[in-house]
């Protein structure tokens, strides 16, 4: 029999099982996870101008020895109350009322030996050169947690939501820019009531 | 009468697959689009401790690096089981993490170099030592901000 016209077609059916080879490559060879952990600043190197006269009772002190063990305030702390101490500690709000620094939200004890309020409350958070890393992080977490769940405290307050999901949606970079506008001046008033004041001295060498 | 039985036959036509590799084009080409290559292979053991108060790290082009770890066992008869600085494929010695952070913020744009972080990737068994160490270098370069990657998860696991 004679053969119409045009030449005979390729065969196309292995086409896909090429590019099915090469979507398995990319998809095993890549990765999409984004990364989370917890945002810190660093003091800058040069020492401030004015030495800040900062009292005692407004500093919560926290060691950490190489062994793990937690000194606050020099009591020996287990790290399962150190949250609650560094709240505590910080919505104490020891100003008397009337006095410019009186701190109208605060919940704590309103212990005079303690934090005058929020704004001035410092922790300084001092760690042993043979510190493990992971000890270091658990102190660390604990002590943004105590600012984020007085946060979401004063949040839930003001705003009926928590602080925390506030900050997530406007850092998120697909929230639309109206939205964005209107957490920006939330998410800044509670963090103007509880700013976090976390100094990390320098790392002592004791033998 | 026989136009019409020409046409008749018995059989289904078969399902034509012409365009499947269209579609695993397609697909092909998303995931080669959206995705970012490891750059970096990892030289150090690199367990990371966990958080659950963590924020996540947006925006992977203001992102730089440092690994910290034991370097693993391929590498251990040469370096030691004492935890080590790695930056890009090489590892460091603290003194050159300044450079390093300079070098690479060199590379970013314009506009850019003024809102990186440095992503600390620190082994939960490494020394505070070695990280103070690091931060110290990075005062001195201006890096101050820092984020101390981590899992998600129970912080009171990383104590056992």
């Amino acid at each position: 029999m004679a053969r119409r016209a045009g030449a005979p077609e390729v065969n196309a059916g292995s086409m896909a099982d090429i590019a099915f080879l090469l979507l398995i490559f990319f998809l095993v060879t890549t990765t999409i996870e984004t990364d989370a952990g917890l945002d810190r600043m660093l003091p800058p190197i040069e020492p401030p101008d004015t030495d800040v006269i900062i009292k005692q009772k407004n500093i919560f002190q926290v060691n950490i020895n190489k062994n793990g063990q937690l000194l606050a305030d020099e009591e020996l702390v287990d790290l399962k109350d150190l949250r609650a101490k560094a709240i505590a500690f910080l919505d104490n709000g020891g100003a008397a009322s009337g006095t410019p620094d009186y701190c109208s939200y605060c919940k704590g004890k309103r212990d005079g030996s303690s934090s005058d309020s929020p704004a001035k409350a410092i922790i300084s958070l001092k760690n042993d050169r043979e510190t493990k890393y992971g000890t270091y992080i658990t102190v660390q977490n604990e002590l943004v947690g105590a600012y984020n769940d007085l946060r979401n405290r004063e949040s839930e307050r003001l705003f009926g939501r928590k602080f925390t999901d506030m900050e997530a949606e406007y850092l998120n970079p697909e929230t639309a820019q109206a939205v964005k506008d209107d957490l920006k001046e939330k998410v800044k008033r509670i963090q103007d009531l509880f700013p976090q004041k976390l100094s990390e001295a320098e790392t002592s060498s004791s033998n | 009468m026989s136009k019409f039985s020409k046409k008749k036959s018995g059989e289904l036509p078969p399902v034509s697959t012409a365009s499947l590799p269209d579609i695993v084009f397609m697909l092909l080409f998303f995931f080669m689009t959206v995705t970012v290559m490891k750059d970096s292979s990892l030289k150090v053991e690199n367990v990371l401790p966990n958080a659950n108060e963590i924020k996540k790290l947006e925006k992977k082009d203001r992102v730089i690096y440092i690994y910290v770890g034991k370097p693993t066992p391929e590498f251990a008869k040469l370096y030691g089981t004492e935890s080590k600085i790695q930056l890009n494929d090489k590892f460091a010695n603290p003194s050159d993490v300044g450079d390093y952070i300079l070098a690479e913020r060199a590379k970013k744009s314009q506009e850019l170099q003024n809102v990186l972080t440095t992503s600390l990737k620190v082994d939960k068994s490494a020394n505070m030592g070695l990280i103070s160490d690091i931060k110290q270098e990075l005062r001195k370069v201006n890096a101050l901000k820092v984020n101390y990657t981590t899992y998600d998860g129970d912080a009171f696991n990383n104590l056992q």
